[in-house]
C-alpha cells in the first residue's frame, strides 16, 4: 500500500508539470487557434536561461530563477507571437503547426550549439530530503521527498493562481471572453489583441514555472522538450483541448498513470501509454473527458 | 605576356605543390562518435581524450614523421547514423577508425571496418562486441566479460549480497551487462531479487526506485549511462533507499559525481580506468585534460587518450601505415608506461582484441571517487 501511495503522490507531482504545460497548450489554442508543437522546447528552455544567469553574470539562483521567467515571458510569449504566430495566423492552422515544428528543432539545436549537448545539474528551491521513515528503523517504511512535495503544492498554486485569475478579474473574464467569442468580445469593447497578447505572457511564465520545477528531477538539457511536449499535448487532448480545466486534470492522470504502468506492467512500455490513452480518448470521447463538443462549418 | 602567363602558372603549381605536401604530411583518422544524444558525454570525453594525446604526440614529431588529425562525424547516438559515418569513413581508406562509443553502434559497424580490413579502436563495453571474430575491433576499457565477474566477486563478498536488484538500460551495453551479470551471480549463488529495464533517456525513475525497494534485495545493481545513473541515484536518495548502490564506471564516473553531486555519495564498484587512479600519470593526464577542456574527464576521455598511444605504438611497430599490418601488431602487444608514457598504465591486447590491465574497487566519499582496492591483471 506504501508504495501505492508513493507512486500517487510521484504521479501527481510529475503530473502538476505536465498541468502546467497543457495549460499553455489550451490557452493558445482557445485564444489564438495555436496548436504549439514547441511547448516542450519551451519548457526546456527557461531552465537554460537560469543557467545562463548564474554561468555568465553570476546571478544567484532565486535571481536568476525570477529573469527567467520575465524573459521566458519577453521570448516565449511576446517574440513568439510577434515573429511567428501572427505573421502566419491568417496563413491558417497548419502553416503555423508546421512553423512551431520547426521552432522546437531550431531551440534544440540552439541550445545544444550554444550551450551544451551534455544534461546539466540545475538547482532546486526545495531540500533534497526524505520526509518519510524508513522501515530499517522501525518506521512505516513509507517515502516521499521535500522535493515532490514541494513540486506538488508550486504547480498547484500556480493552476489555482491562474483559474482564479481567469474566473474572477476583470482581464481574466475578457480573456476568456475572447477565447469563446472574439468578434462579439470586440463588439462588446474588449481590446482582443491586448488579451492574446496576455495569454502568450501567462503561457511564457507557466513554461517557465514548468521548467524551474523540473529541471532539478529530469535535469536541464537541450532535447528534454521533446518528450514533455507529447505528454503535455496528450494530456491536454484528454481532458478537453478547449477547457482549461480539462488540460488540468489530463496533465495529473498522464502523470498518475504514467507512473503506475512503469510500476506494476512494464517500463519498457511507459512511452506508448499517453499515446494509447489519447486514441482511446478520441475514440470514446473526441471532446476529451471535460471538453465541450465544438462544430465547426465547412 | 607569355612570361606573366608562365610566371602565374608556376606560381600556381607551386601553391597546389604546397598544399599537396602538407595533405601528405597529415594522416586523418575518422571519428564516429556520439557528439549528441544519449552518448554525448561519453563521446564528447572519447574525443577531447584522443585530441589531448594527439596534441601531445604531434608536439613530440607525430607518427613516422607525419601528423594525426582526428575528423570527427556525430551518430547522434544513433546506430543507422554510425554505420552512414562509417561507411563514408571507410570510403577515404582510413588508416583507423576511432569510435563509436555505444555498444549498439560498434555492433552495427564492426561488420563493415572487419570487411574492409581497417582497425576501429572503440569505447564499447558490451561483451559480445569481441566475440563476434572480427579482426580488427580493439578496446581501451575492460569488456562486460571481465569487468562483471570482478563485480560480482565484490557483491559477493565486500556487500555481502544473497539478493541483488538489478536495473539495466534497455540497449545493447544494458542488455550485455544485465545477462553477464545474471551468469555471474548464479554462479556464486546469488539470487536476482529484481530484474528492471529502464530506457537511455529516460527522466522519471520514481516507479523504478519503487520497484527496487519493494523487491526485498540486499544490494541494487546499476548498469546504465551517467545521465541515468546520476537522475536514478537522485531520485533513490530522495526516496530512502538504504541498501548499497553498486555498479560499473557508469555509476562512479566523475559526470555521474557532477549531476548527482550528495545523492552520489555511498556508491561504490568496481572501475576500470579512473582518473582517481593512485597512478601519477593518471593525475597528470586528468590535471591536463581539465586546464584544456575546463571539465574533468571520465573513463571515456582515458579510453580515448589512451587509444591515441595504442595505435602509435602498433603504427611505429609496422612502421609504415599500413592497417592491416598495424591491426596484426595490435594484437598481442603489450605497452608499458616505461617505453610509452601515453599508455598511462600496462595494457595487453589478446587475440580477439580485449585489454588486460589493473582495475579498482571504489566508492564515492564527500562528492570524490576514492579508489579502495586494486585489481591486478588477468594474466599477469
Amino acid at each position: 500500500m506504501n508504495d501505492f501511495i508513493q507512486l500517487i503522490i510521484a504521479g501527481l507531482a510529475t503530473g502538476s508539470i505536465y498541468a502546467l504545460a497543457a495549460v499553455g497548450f489550451t490557452l493558445l489554442w482557445q485564444t489564438s487557434q495555436t496548436i504549439n508543437f514547441a511547448q516542450g522546447e519551451f519548457v526546456m528552455l527557461p531552465a537554460f536561461f537560469a543557467l545562463a544567469g548564474m554561468k555568465f553574470f553570476g546571478l544567484p539562483f532565486p535571481i536568476a530563477a525570477i529573469a527567467a521567467i520575465l524573459l521566458s515571458m519577453l521570448t516565449l510569449g511576446v517574440l513568439f507571437k510577434t515573429v511567428v504566430v501572427d505573421p502566419l495566423h491568417k496563413q491558417g492552422t497548419l502553416p503555423l503547426v508546421i512553423s512551431t515544428i520547426g521552432l522546437a528543432i531550431l531551440l534544440r539545436e540552439g541550445v545544444k550549439e550554444f550551450y551544451s549537448a551534455e544534461a546539466q545539474r540545475f538547482p532546486s528551491f526545495f531540500p533534497n530530503i526524505n520526509i518519510g521513515t524508513s522501515a530499517a528503523n522501525g518506521g512505516s517504511g513509507f517515502n516521499v521527498s521535500a522535493d515532490q512535495i514541494g513540486v506538488l503544492i508550486v504547480a498547484t498554486a500556480t493552476i489555482l493562481l491562474l483559474s482564479w485569475f481567469l474566473a474572477s478579474t476583470k482581464t481574466g473574464r475578457q480573456m476568456q471572453a475572447t477565447a469563446q467569442n472574439p468578434t462579439v468580445a470586440r463588439i462588446l469593447g474588449v481590446n482582443v489583441e491586448r488579451m492574446v497578447m496576455y495569454t502568450f505572457l501567462i503561457n511564457g511564465a507557466l513554461a517557465a514555472i514548468a521548467s524551474l520545477l523540473i529541471s532539478p528531477i529530469y535535469l536541464a538539457k537541450f532535447s528534454s522538450g521533446e518528450t514533455l511536449g507529447l505528454v503535455a499535448f496528450v494530456a491536454a487532448i484528454v481532458g478537453g483541448f478547449n477547457q482549461v480545466r480539462g488540460a488540468i486534470v489530463g496533465g495529473f492522470l498522464v502523470g498518475i498513470i504514467d507512473n503506475l504502468v512503469a510500476a506494476y506492467i512494464s517500463t519498457s512500455y511507459r512511452q506508448a501509454v499517453p499515446l494509447a490513452l489519447l486514441v482511446m480518448i478520441i475514440l470514446l470521447r473526441p471532446q476529451g473527458l471535460l471538453g465541450r463538443a465544438e462544430e465547426r462549418a465547412v | 605576356m607569355l612570361r606573366s602567363f608562365t610566371l602565374a602558372a608556376l606560381a600556381v603549381t607551386a601553391g597546389a605543390w604546397a598544399c599537396a605536401a602538407n595533405a601528405q604530411d597529415i594522416v586523418k583518422i575518422p571519428g564516429v562518435l556520439e557528439l549528441s544524444g544519449a552518448g554525448a558525454i561519453s563521446g564528447t570525453n572519447y574525443r577531447d581524450g584522443f585530441l589531448l594525446a594527439l596534441d601531445d604526440i604531434n608536439a613530440a614529431g607525430g607518427v613516422l614523421g607525419k601528423k594525426l588529425a582526428l575528423e570527427t562525424a556525430d551518430t547522434a547516438s544513433d546506430p543507422g547514423k554510425a554505420r552512414a559515418a562509417v561507411q563514408r569513413a571507410l570510403d577515404d581508406k582510413p588508416v583507423m577508425i576511432l569510435g563509436p562509443v555505444f555498444s549498439g553502434s560498434v555492433n552495427a559497424t564492426l561488420p563493415m571496418t572487419n570487411e574492409a580490413q581497417v582497425p576501429q579502436i572503440i569505447g564499447g563495453e558490451a561483451a559480445n562486441i569481441t566475440s563476434q571474430g572480427s579482426k580488427y575491433i580493439f578496446r581501451t576499457s575492460f569488456g562486460q566479460n571481465v569487468s562483471m565477474p570482478k563485480i560480482a566477486n565484490y557483491l559477493r563478498d565486500g556487500a555481502k549480497a544473497k539478493n541483488v536488484a538489478i536495473i539495466y538500460v534497455n540497449n545493447d551495453f544494458g542488455k550485455g551487462g544485465r545477462n553477464a551479470i545474471i551468469k555471474e551471480l548464479e554462479t556464486r549463488g546469488i539470487k536476482v531479487a529484481a530484474d528492471i529495464s529502464i530506457e537511455a533517456g529516460q527522466a522519471d525513475f520514481a516507479a523504478d526506485v519503487v520497484k527496487v525497494k519493494g523487491s526485498g534485495a540486499d544490494a541494487i545493481f546499476v548498469y546504465v549511462n551517467e545521465e541515468e545513473s546520476a537522475r536514478f541515484l537522485i531520485e533513490a536518495r530522495k526516496q530512502g533507499v538504504d541498501k548499497p548502490l553498486i555498479g560499473e564506471t557508469t555509476l562512479l564516473g566523475q559526470k555521474v559525481i557532477d549531476l548527482a553531486k550528495e545523492a552520489a555519495n555511498g556508491v561504490k564498484g568496481h572501475v576500470g580506468l579512473t582518473i582517481d587512479a593512485p597512478v601519477p600519470a593518471v593525475a597528470d593526464y586528468a590535471k591536463r585534460f581539465e586546464a584544456k577542456y575546463k571539465y574533468k574527464s571520465d573513463h571515456n576521455g582515458m579510453k580515448g587518450y589512451i587509444a591515441a598511444y595504442f595505435f602509435k605504438t602498433a603504427a611505429e611497430k609496422v612502421g609504415k601505415f599500413d592497417p592491416v599490418a598495424i591491426a596484426a601488431a595490435m594484437h598481442g602487444l603489450t605497452i608499458t608506461p616505461d617505453k610509452v608514457p601515453g599508455i598511462l598504465i600496462e595494457a595487453s591486447w589478446d587475440e580477439t582484441g580485449e585489454i588486460d590491465r589493473v582495475s579498482y574497487l571504489a566508492e564515492i566519499k564527500d562528492g570524490k571517487q576514492v579508489i579502495t582496492e586494486t585489481l591486478p591483471k588477468l594474466k599477469p
